[in-house]
C-alpha cells in the first residue's frame, strides 16, 4: 500500500537537477514522477521509480545523498471536492500531511495523488477503513 | 608502563635532573656553534652584547634573541646553515605557497638523530619491528615522507614508501600487503576510509591497528571519529621542517599531549603578544631551539603553534614532558568581527553534531568592507531527510554548535557529498576570498 520514494539532496544550483536526470538515464531508469521542494540554498528532489533500489544504487554510487521514505499513492476523483474528501478523512483520523503531489494518470479518469503522511502506517490504515482508494505499488505503476 | 623499553628509546625516561644537566650542556654547545658560523645569529647576539659564555643556566634561554620564519626567508637558501656545505648531505624544503620555499639542511649526524627520533615516535605508539607501515607521506623536498621511512626502517619495520596520492593504489595495497600501520594526514585518511568502504569493505576487517597521523592540526573530536570508524588507534605527531621534520614530539598510548623528544629540543612556551616566557601549564607559542643540529641549528625558532606544556607525569611513564595537541597555529587563527577564531573550533563542533563527517571548508569573503564566513558542510545520508524541515533544522544545529564553541553566528551551507575537494595531503579548510576584487593590480 506504501511507495517507496526516494529524495535527494541538490545544492541550489545551475546543472545539478540536471546531473541526477542525466544519471538516471544513463542507467536507463525512467522516473514515473517527481517534485522538486526548495529553499535558496538547496532543495530536496523527490522521486518515484519503478526500480527504486536500483536507482538509488545508482545515484549514491554518482556521489548523491540519497534518502529513502514511504509515502502513499491515492486515487482521488478528477472533479470538484474529490481533494477535499480524503483530507477530511485524513483530518479525522488526525493524520498530518507533510507534503503531497499529483499528477494525471494516461489509463484513468482519476488523478494520482502522491502524499507524504507524518505516520505512514497508520495513515495507510486510517484510508483503508474509510474505503479510499490507495493504490498498491503494483497498481501503482501499472496504472502511472 | 611499556613492559619493555626499547633500548633507544630509553631517553624517554630520562631523569628530569639529569636531563636538564645534558640540555644545557647540549644548548651551550649549539650556542656557541651558532655564535661561530651563523653571521645574523653572530650579529643578534653582539647587538644585546651577549656572549655564548652568558647562558651559564637553562633559564638563560630566555636571554637568546628569536628566530622567525622571516629570517629563514631573509637567509633564503643557505644563510642559516652551520656547517659548510660539504657536511650537508640532505637538503628538503618547505612547500612554499608564499614565494620562495625555507630550505634544511642535515648531516649525517642529524640524519642520525631524525631516524632515532621518528623510531622512537613510532615505538611510543606502540609499533615494533613487525609492523608493515604504509608510508603516504609524500616522498620529496616535503619532510614527511623521507623522515617516516628512515626511523621506520630504523625500527625495523617493513617500509611501503607508497608516499602521497592515487587512493586506488593505496586501497589495493592496504588490503594485499598486510599493513598494520599506516601515515599520512588525517584529512586524507578519512578520505581513505570513505573509498574504502565505498568499496564494500569495512575499514576495521583490514589489519590496520594503527594510525600515525600529522602536518596539519586535527582535533580531539577528529580522532573520536577516525577511532570510530577505522577501528584503529589514531596518534597525533608533531613536527616541522625548521625544526628536523616530523617526530618532535609524539603521542604514547595514553593519547593525552605529546611527548617531546627533549633530550635534542629545549621547548618554552611563550606569550606571543609580550614574548614573555610562561611557566609549565601556562598556554602560549611553543618555541624550540635545537640541542642536537649541526647543519641547520635553531635557536628559540617561534614555531606559531599554540600549546602548553603538561605539568604532570604521563602514565605511560616517560618523563619527557607533553604538550597539549596544537590548537592551531597563529597563522590559522582568523580574525572574525573582533573575535578570534581557529578551523579546529569549528571542526569540533560540527563533529559534535551527530552524523556530520568532518568534510567543510570555511569560506571567507569581504561584502561592503566586512568580513562574511560561511561554513560548508557536506550532507550525509544520515543528515538528509525527504522534509526540508529537518534538513533546516540540522542546518540549525550545525550553527548553533558553532555558536555555542565560538560565540559566533556562522551560517552554515549544506552541500552535496564530494563538493569540497578532497586532499592527498594537507586539507584546504580555508578559502579566503577577502581580498578578491579589493585590490586592482
Amino acid at each position: 500500500m506504501k511507495l517507496k520514494q526516494l529524495s535527494v539532496f541538490l545544492e541550489n544550483c545551475p546543472g545539478h537537477l540536471s546531473r541526477v536526470c542525466e544519471v538516471l538515464a544513463e542507467a536507463g531508469i525512467n522516473i514515473v514522477t517527481m517534485t522538486l521542494a526548495d529553499t535558496s540554498e538547496f532543495g530536496i528532489l523527490r522521486l518515484i521509480i519503478r526500480d527504486w533500489s536500483r536507482a538509488k544504487a545508482v545515484m549514491e554510487a554518482a556521489g548523491f545523498a540519497v534518502n529513502l521514505t514511504e509515502v502513499m499513492a491515492i486515487e482521488v476523483a478528477d472533479e470538484s471536492g474529490g481533494l477535499e474528501k480524503i483530507l477530511k478523512i485524513a483530518e479525522a483520523g488526525g493524520l498530518s500531511v507533510e507534503y503531497m503531489y499529483a499528477f494525471a494518470c494516461k489509463a484513468k479518469k482519476n488523478a494520482l495523488i502522491v502524499i507524504r503522511f507524518e505516520n505512514p502506517d497508520r495513515a495507510c490504515a486510517v484510508m483503508k477503513e474509510s474505503g479510499i482508494g490507495v493504490l498498491s505499488a503494483t497498481e501503482f505503476y501499472t496504472e502511472a | 608502563m611499556e613492559t619493555t623499553i626499547h633500548p633507544e628509546s630509553i631517553p624517554d625516561y630520562t631523569e628530569p635532573g639529569e636531563l636538564r644537566i645534558l640540555q644545557l650542556q647540549r644548548l651551550r654547545a649549539t650556542v656557541q656553534r651558532c655564535y661561530d658560523h651563523v653571521a645574523l645569529f653572530r650579529q643578534r647576539m653582539d647587538e644585546r652584547g651577549l656572549k655564548p659564555a652568558d647562558i651559564q643556566t637553562l633559564d638563560d634561554v630566555a636571554k637568546l634573541p628569536f628566530t622567525q620564519k622571516t629570517d629563514l626567508r631573509d637567509t633564503y637558501p643557505y644563510g642559516l646553515f652551520a656547517v659548510p656545505m660539504k657536511d650537508v648531505v640532505r637538503l628538503h624544503a618547505s612547500s612554499g605557497t608564499t614565494g620562495k620555499p625555507i630550505v634544511v639542511g642535515y648531516t649525517k649526524d642529524d640524519l642520525d638523530v631524525w631516524s632515532s627520533v621518528m623510531l622512537r615516535s613510532f615505538v611510543a605508539t606502540g609499533m615494533h619491528a613487525g609492523d608493515v607501515l604504509q608510508n603516504a607521506y609524500g616522498y620529496g623536498l616535503f619532510t614527511g615522507g623521507l623522515g617516516a621511512h628512515y626511523g621506520a626502517e630504523r625500527l625495523g619495520a617493513t617500509v611501503i614508501p607508497i608516499s602521497g596520492g592515487n587512493t586506488e593504489r593505496q586501497i589495493l595495497v592496504m588490503k594485499d600487503f598486510g599493513v598494520t600501520a599506516l601515515c599520512c594526514t588525517p584529512s586524507y585518511f578519512i578520505h581513505l576510509i570513505e573509498q574504502v568502504n565505498a568499496g564494500g569493505v569495512r575499514f576495521e576487517d583490514l589489519g590496520v591497528k594503527i594510525g600515525i597521523f600529522g602536518a596539519e592540526p586535527w582535533t580531539e573530536a577528529m580522532r573520536q571519529y577516525i577511532q570510530r570508524e577505522s577501528g584503529i588507534k589514531a596518534f597525533d605527531i608533531y613536527g616541522l621542517s625548521e625544526i628536523i621534520g616530523p617526530g618532535v614530539g609524539i603521542e604514547c598510548s595514553e593519547q593525552n599531549g605529546l611527548h617531546i623528544f627533549e633530550d635534542h629540543f629545549l621547548m618554552e612556551i611563550v606569550n606571543p603578544e609580550t614574548d614573555e616566557v610562561l611557566p609549565d601549564g601556562g598556554e602560549g607559542e611553543l618555541v624550540i631551539t635545537t640541542l642536537t643540529k649541526q647543519a641547520f641549528p635553531m635557536i628559540r625558532y617561534r614555531t606559531h603553534d599554540i600549546t602548553s606544556i603538561i605539568p604532570e607525569h604521563c602514565a605511560c611513564g616517560r618523563t619527557i614532558r607533553r604538550i597539549r595537541r596544537i590548537r592551531s597555529r597563529c597563522d590559522d587563527m582568523m580574525i572574525i568581527r573582533g573575535v578570534n577564531l581557529f578551523p579546529s573550533q569549528i571542526e569540533a563542533a560540527l563533529l559534535s553534531v551527530e552524523g556530520t563527517v568532518p568534510h567543510y571548508q570555511i569560506l571567507l569573503t569581504r561584502k561592503g568592507g566586512l568580513d562574511q564566513i560561511e561554513v560548508r558542510v557536506e550532507v550525509t545520508q544520515a543528515m538528509f531527510s525527504d522534509r526540508i524541515r529537518e534538513v533546516e533544522s540540522m542546518q540549525k544545529k550545525l550553527a548553533h554548535a558553532i555558536e555555542h564553541v565560538t560565540g559566533l553566528r556562522v551560517p552554515v551551507r549544506l552541500v552535496e557529498p564530494n563538493a569540497i575537494a578532497r586532499s592527498e595531503g594537507k586539507a584546504k579548510r580555508v578559502i579566503d576570498q577577502r581580498s578578491k576584487g579589493e585590490e586592482i593590480q
